[in-house]
Formats: C-alpha cells, structure tokens, sequence
C-alpha cells in the first residue's frame, strides 16, 4: 500500500471527519463531494463535519480468515456501526470478547494501529471501536 | 499566575499476566516472585496497541476534561524508551489526532523512565515564558523484558498525558527541582529488541541514590517535609522500590498508597510516576499537597512538589474512566497469550 | 437493435488446474466454444474477454490480445476488449458484447472469461479478492469479503430468521448438483452436518458456506439472431438483460438484507424479455457464499424477502422443483473462477435449454435466468436465455 495514499485519509481516520450536505443535511462518511440526493444542488455545499464516535451495531462478523495484518488478533470480530447521527461505518469491534458482541449493542471509537507496510515501514492508525463505557459498567 | 496542571488524562491497556503465569513458562518460583516484586499482576497491550496508541487514548482523555481549543496548544512532547518509530515522532500523530496540527512544536522525549516527567518540566518552562499557552507532556510506554529476564515480570504498558499551562490550572507546581548523573543501570542498544540491565547495580547506586537525593534537594527547595504532604508518589519499577524510598524519606504507607499502582499494573515505565500522579489527582481534595519524584535508569530524578486547586473540581466529568476504573478493567491471559500479542512469536 | 443470439458454449474442468496457465485455459475453452458454434476463425469479429485481476494473480496485465493471439488470432488484428466487474466480469463482458451484436457493429462475437488463481497462496487470493469491496473504508479495516456476506447472513437472521441449517441447505443442495457436472471442481455431495461442522471462516459462516478458489474460463459465441440457424440447429436467444450498479461499501446500503443492484438489474431484464420470475424454470444464481443465494433468489422475485431459506430448506430450489437454482452446483460447487463465473453460468443455461445436461437436466427446459454480482452487490448483472424453436 502506498504511503500517499493512506496518509492522505488520515483526517478522517483519526478524527471520523465525514461531510455534511448543505443542501439536505445528510451526513456522508467518508468526505463526499457530492450529494447522492442531492446532486447538481450539493456542489460546493459539502462541509466538512465531525461525526460523533459514538454508534450502535448494525450486524458483525467474527474473522478467522484473516488477511496478513489482521493475522495476531484472529478471531476478531468486524461490524458495520450506525453512527449517532444517522451514518454507517465499517470497524473491528475490541476490547471485548467476540461472544460478547450483540447486534444493536452501544459501541464508541477508540484509537488504534490498522496495520503496517511490513516490520521496517509506516505503521498506519486509525479508529477501531470497543463497547461504550456506559454499556461496560 | 503559576504555571501548572490544567488537565490529565491516563490510559491502561485492559489485558494483564500474573507472575506465576509467567514463571510457570520459565520454571521458576511465581509466588515468590511475585511476592518479591510486590507484583500481583501486569499490563499487557493488545497487538494493535502501542505508544503511539496509548498517548493518543491519554491525550483524548485529557482533552474530554476541558472545554480548551486544541488549537492553543503550542507544544506536545511524548516521553517513552518504546517509540514504535526510532525515527519518526509519536508526537505528530498525538497531534493530529487531537487536531492540534499545525501550528505548533512537537518531538519524542527519551530518558529511559523519566522522559514524561522530563517533558512536563519543558512545556512549564515554555508556558512560565509565554513561548506557548498550553503544552502536554505524555509519558507512556509499552516496555519490553526478554523472555526469561527479570524485567519481564514487570514491564508492562500504560501512559498518561499532562496539559500544562497557565490559566485554570488544577494543580499549581509549585517548584520542581532534578538529579542527574551518568549511570549505566539500564539501556538498549540502538537495533536492539529488548533492553539490558546491571541486575542489583539498579538499586542501590541508581534508583535510589537518583530518588533519595532529588527528593531532599526538592524538600530543600520547597522548604517542605513529609509531613505537608497528603500524598508521595515515585517512580515505580516495582512495588518495593517506592515502598522503601518512600520509608527512607519519611512517608507513611498511606501518603504513599495512591499513587502505587504497580502492584496491579506493573512498571509502565514513562508512564508509571505519572499515573500515579493521575490515580492521586482522581481522588485529592482540594488544597491536597503532593509529593513526586519521577526516575529513569542512565539515570536521573525530576522532583515536583504539587497542590490541589479548588478548580479540580471543575474537570471531574463523568465522561472518560478514572485510572482506577482502568486498573480495574483487567482481563487474564497466559503466558503463550501474553508471547503473541507482544511479538515474541515470529510470523 | 438486433435480437442477439448465442450459438455456441465452451469450457474448462473448473479446480485447481496446477498444469495450466491462464493461457492455457483461456484457448481451451475458447477453442471449444468456436467448435460447438460452427464458426471459425476467420469470422469472429470481435473478442471480449472478461477477468478481474489478472495483474494480481498472475502479474499479467492486457491480456485480452493475450487471449486473441494463443487462439491464433494475431493475424486478424480483431479488436479486443477486457471488461473487469469485479465478479460479476462475465456477464458484464456478456452485455458489452451483446450490445456491440445487437448494434450492428460486429456480427459474430466471442466472449470469454477466465481467472487463474491458484498461483497464489490462499491467503493472498482472499486478500485479492477483498479489494472488491471498498478498499479504503472496509478491507482496510479487516472486513474480509467472507465477512461482509457474514454480516448481511447475520443481519437476515436476526430480521427474517433464518438458520444455519437453511444456509447449509444452500450448499447441500448445490452439492448435489454438482455432483451431476462433469466440470465442477466438487463433484462429492456433503450432508448438512459437515456444513455446520466445518471451521469458521467468518461467523456465521463455515468454510462450506464458501465458494473455493478456482482456476477455469467458460466462453460463448454470439451472433444476430437471425443469422444463427446458419451455425447451429439449437440457438439460444439473449431474451432479457438488466445490469445495475449500488453502493461500493456494504455499510453505505439501503438494506444490507436487499441487493438492491440485483432487485434492479431483474427488474430491466424481466421487462426487456418481457417475462415474469413465475416463467423462469431454471437459474443459475450467484452463490460466493451460502447467504448470497438466498438473498439472490429473493431479489430475483422468484421468493418473498425472508423466504428464501424455509424455501431452500424445503427443497423447492432443487433440480427439477419450483425452480431449479444452480443446476451446474454453482458457484458453490462447480467452482468459482471469477472473471469466468458469469459466462460459466451463461455456458450451464445453454446446455440445459439444449437439452444436454443428462442427469442434471432441467425436464423441458426453455427459460433460464443467469445472475452474476461483483463485490459485496455493488454489480449485478442478470440474464434471461431462452431456446429457439
């Protein structure tokens, strides 16, 4: 994987910066540049908004075919989050066990390492999510 | 105006090993072990955990506290002998992802143990000469033993960040003092994968000659004595070190016990003084005087002599975990575990 | 526009063809399909020629002149064309194809498709295979392909209710099936027990939830319709077609329940043949994953949404049932070389709709339906074939 082209994505996946459409107020994730409802309307109304790290957990998977970078953490488990806010993201869920994992569950995001270009090169961070802690206590 | 905390933060990975399951690998004595080093259990990150990792949690943390823009920050220093990067900062990372970038200064500290105590006494200087508003100091570390050695019953991973700064401060320093000589107790090898110590040479002739005089020099300094303090906390490579450094200066176990999370923990290195400092700050009423001395093997002691301000209560929100509820947050593996997630078993 | 026609079908064994070359397999099965057409060289057009990545398993790009010129085409200059859908490439070089015949353009028309994947190791093909789905937004993120159809069987499991069991029946049925094709990579049937039995790949699903890596090439020859009774006695007619695109990430979906795409790409086709789902007999749908069949027979309209389990499970998916799903074994079974995949289909049709399929045949077969999607649904591309009397 090239170096330009992970870094150049590391505002939105350190900081989960999506667009908000200045037309009809959807959030998209990642940055779009145009609305899909919007169209022709939404160009140049697209500004750059936080999304909350906040979500709950639309459906999930536990891997255990893993590709090479994921290979020390198998089994792990994948999700798809619906964010607070009403946009949908794709992350591994951790900090917890798989069996613990439950569609629908609260879920928050946490800052990890999403892989390296080999033992000598960029290591590459980003969000991953774990299990809210107000759903923990 | 007297320079000071502003607001902290601490991050402790949720993984941990006990002793015995270590020794159990190695043939050697657990329990003995574990009581010999005052270690019932130890921190372990998760293979997608590392110091990068750990300061940017700590930092997040730190900044849910407080209402500040991170664009104020003017400097963010990251103190740990675990850099994933020999070359390339962890600081920048810390940076962005606080969203502090660009404008402002940033590098990795090294000093063994003390580089996070080394990093706040820079962002005071910086803050105290309005060079910057506001810096944060991390210390954190995802120390490595070799498999077999002593150490690796206790190095552990953790961290805990610092913002420093000038206005609402939580906690003035009121004098902050150091110590430092050339003693080679402990190091690594540039290339090297785990670091080498002088055994017993670690004790006498470093930590505690480091940790004893830097705390009379401060006692001096601040014109102070245990007794006007509510609470001691010191570097802690393991649970005796400090007990005993703590007896010799005059501190009684319960000035001492906040502080020492190394029982549970183990030693997070860079991290280690500081979230104690982080635990005491948890719990210290205001007016709380407290006591820290920091220590990294090469060697030296930064001494800090704190007092808790009425305006702690404002950053004691109820939306990030206290270091307790981290220390707490502990799940057991073994040791073949405890091999993978750290690298020890080659793919 | 012309109606389209096809005249002639050839293929490869389906598996793990250690002494073939991706060259080897694409003239095999190319050579085979200008045999059963009639034609020869010298009248083909054009060459079409579907594979997904080709850069990656064997580090060859450009390869549709590769294909044309160890077919002995070089001579000619016949242009050629390599279309990449992800794994709907077949079908999707099927419809550049037919429109290039159905325009007027060309006249007789070769279309292949071909994958070589066992040049690599498992674990890379899977990575190669992941960047189908969004690279950026979901490989990066450790979402294997397995898991994107994992998450989309758990989702209608918890919404419809359906069961392991009726996803194994999925595989059993396919099995079966491919049991009775004399090209499919496994020709072994499975009881329901080894599918619940087998290792994880990503829960919910097993390894026998899986369509296998596979190296083959499938390959039809097309030509107006009103030319083919010059060929061959038994043309078989483009009768329908819809294509349709959707969202490259799963998680952007409208319903990760629905592919949309499909519900689309059947809509087109249906109308262009002018048929409904009740007039199919037999269809070859795609089944990368046990899940994938059952959302695809749901999506087709050939089952309400959320029946397509209990449907499966109570056998009217079977050979010569309600409607006979994956008569070649599938994806599943028969193999899954995916640029080929879509044509493969295309080539099981055919035979049954002649009347060639022997044990697996579809009794009185005159309608089939082929369905091939790319990526996690974000391509579908459906195919409505009917004999010419």
């Amino acid at each position: 994987m090239g170096i330009p082209r992970f870094w150049r994505e590391t505002p939105s996946r350190y900081n989960l910066i999506g667009t908000k459409c200045g037309s009809c107020g959807m959030i998209h994730f990642p940055p779009r540049v145009i609305c899909p409802s919007c169209h022709r309307k939404s160009i140049g109304k697209m500004e750059r908004t936080h999304l909350s790290g906040k979500g709950t957990i639309v459906s999930y998977s536990i891997v255990h075919d893993a590709p090479h970078s994921f290979e020390m953490q198998k089994p792990y488990v994948v999700a798809i989050i619906e964010l607070e806010g009403g946009c949908r993201l794709t992350a591994p869920i951790i900090d917890c066990s798989p069996s613990d994992v439950a569609i629908g569950m609260d879920v928050e995001a946490t800052f990890r390492k999403l892989g390296e270009q080999g033992e000598d090169g960029v290591i590459h961070y980003g969000y991953k999510f774990r299990p809210a802690r107000e759903a923990t206590k | 105006m007297k320079v000071g905390i502003v607001s902290y933060g601490g991050y402790i990975p949720r993984w941990r090993i006990r002793p015995q399951d270590i020794a159990s690998t190695w043939g050697t004595d657990g329990d003995a072990i574990s009581r010999g080093l005052n270690i019932r259990s130890k921190s372990v990150p998760y293979p997608d955990e590392d110091v990068i990792t750990i300061s940017v949690e700590a930092t997040r943390n730190l900044m849910k506290k407080v209402q500040i823009d991170p664009k104020d920050i003017g400097a963010i220093y990251v103190g740990s002998e675990s850099h994933p990067y020999a070359v390339k900062p962890s600081a920048t990372v810390v940076a962005e992802a606080i969203e502090a970038s660009p404008n402002l200064t940033a590098a990795d500290y090294e000093f063994a143990c003390k580089a996070g105590t080394a990093a706040i006494q820079t962002c005071m200087g910086m803050v105290s000469s309005n060079m910057i508003r506001y810096g944060i100091a991390v210390g954190s570390d995802t120390s490595q033993g070799a498999p077999g050695d002593p150490l690796e019953y206790s190095a552990s991973a953790g961290g805990a960040a610092f913002l420093i700064g000038m206005e609402d401060v939580i906690a003035t320093i009121n004098s902050t003092i150091s110590y430092t000589t050339d003693t080679p107790d402990f190091w690594r090898r540039e290339g090297q994968t785990y670091p080498k110590h002088g055994g017993r040479f670690t004790g006498q002739p470093a930590y505690f000659k480091h940790t004893l005089t830097c705390a009379q020099r401060l006692f001096e300094e601040a014109d102070t004595k245990p007794g006007d303090y509510d609470y001691a906390v010191f570097h802690q490579p393991n649970g005796k070190f400090p007990v005993s450094a703590g007896r010799k200066l005059g501190f009684s176990m319960e000035q001492i016990e906040t502080g020492l999370l190394v029982p549970e923990i183990g030693n997070t290195y860079s991290g280690a003084v500081l979230l104690g400092l982080a635990n005491i700050l948890d719990e210290a009423d205001p007016g709380s005087r407290i006591f820290m001395i920091g220590y990294g093997s090469g060697a030296g002691s930064d001494g800090f002599d704190i007092t808790v301000k009425d305006e702690i209560e404002n950053i004691r929100t109820n939306n990030c975990p206290t270091i307790m509820e981290m220390v707490e947050n502990a799940n057991f593996i073994d040791y073949a575990t405890y091999a993978k997630f750290r690298g020890k078993i080659r793919l | 526009m012309r109606d389209v026609a096809i005249i002639g079908v050839g293929d490869t064994k389906f598996g793990e063809l250690w002494d073939l070359s991706f060259r080897e397999i694409g003239i095999e099965a190319g050579l085979k399909a200008i045999e059963d057409s009639g034609i020869t060289g010298q009248q083909i057009d054009a060459l079409f020629v579907g594979n997904m990545s080709a850069g990656k398993f064997i580090e060859q790009e450009h390869v549709a002149p590769l294909v044309a010129d160890y077919s002995g085409l070089s001579p000619r200059h016949i242009p050629t064309f390599r279309i990449e859908s992800a794994g709907a490439c077949g079908a999707a070089a099927l419809a550049c194809a037919h429109m290039s015949v159905a325009s007027g353009i060309y006249n007789i028309v070769v279309v292949g498709g071909a994958e070589k994947m066992t040049d690599v190791g498992d674990t890379q093909a899977a990575e190669i295979l992941s960047a189908t789905a969004d690279q950026e937004w979901e490989s990066v993120f450790g979402a294997t392909i397995a898991s994107l159809f994992a998450m989309m069987a758990r989702r209608h499991m918890h919404t419809y209710g359906t069961t392991r069991e009726q996803l194994a029946a999925v595989a059993v049925k396919n099995h079966k099936n491919g049991s009775l094709n004399p090209i499919a990579q496994y020709r072994k049937e499975i009881t329901p027990e080894m599918v619940l039995g087998a290792p994880p790949v990503a829960e919910p699903l097993g390894l026998f939830d899986c369509a296998p890596l596979s190296d083959g090439a499938a390959t039809v020859v097309l030509c107006p319709l009103d030319m083919a009774k010059r060929f061959t006695d038994t043309p078989v007619k483009i009768a329908g077609y819809g294509q349709s695109s959707d969202t490259l990430a799963l998680h952007d979906r409208r319903d990760i329940c629905t592919m949309d795409a499909t519900v689309i790409a059947a809509k087109k086709a249906f109308h262009t043949a002018k048929l409904a789902p009740e007039d199919i007999q037999l269809a070859e749908v795609h089944d990368n994953f046990t899940i994938t069949e059952l959302i695809a027979i749901e999506d087709l309209g050939f089952f309400k949404k959320g029946e397509g389990g209990p449907s499966t499970e109570d056998g009217r998916t079977a050979l010569n049932s309600d409607i006979s799903v994956n008569t070649s074994g599938g994806l599943k079974a028969r193999g899954q070389p995916v640029g080929a995949t879509g044509l493969a289909q295309v080539v099981e049709v055919v035979r049954q709709l002649r009347g060639e399929c022997d044990k697996r045949q579809v009794d009185g077969a005159e309608i089939g339906l082929t369905h091939n999607i790319g990526g996690t649904g974000a391509s579908a591309v459906v195919h409505i074939l009917r004999r010419v009397n």
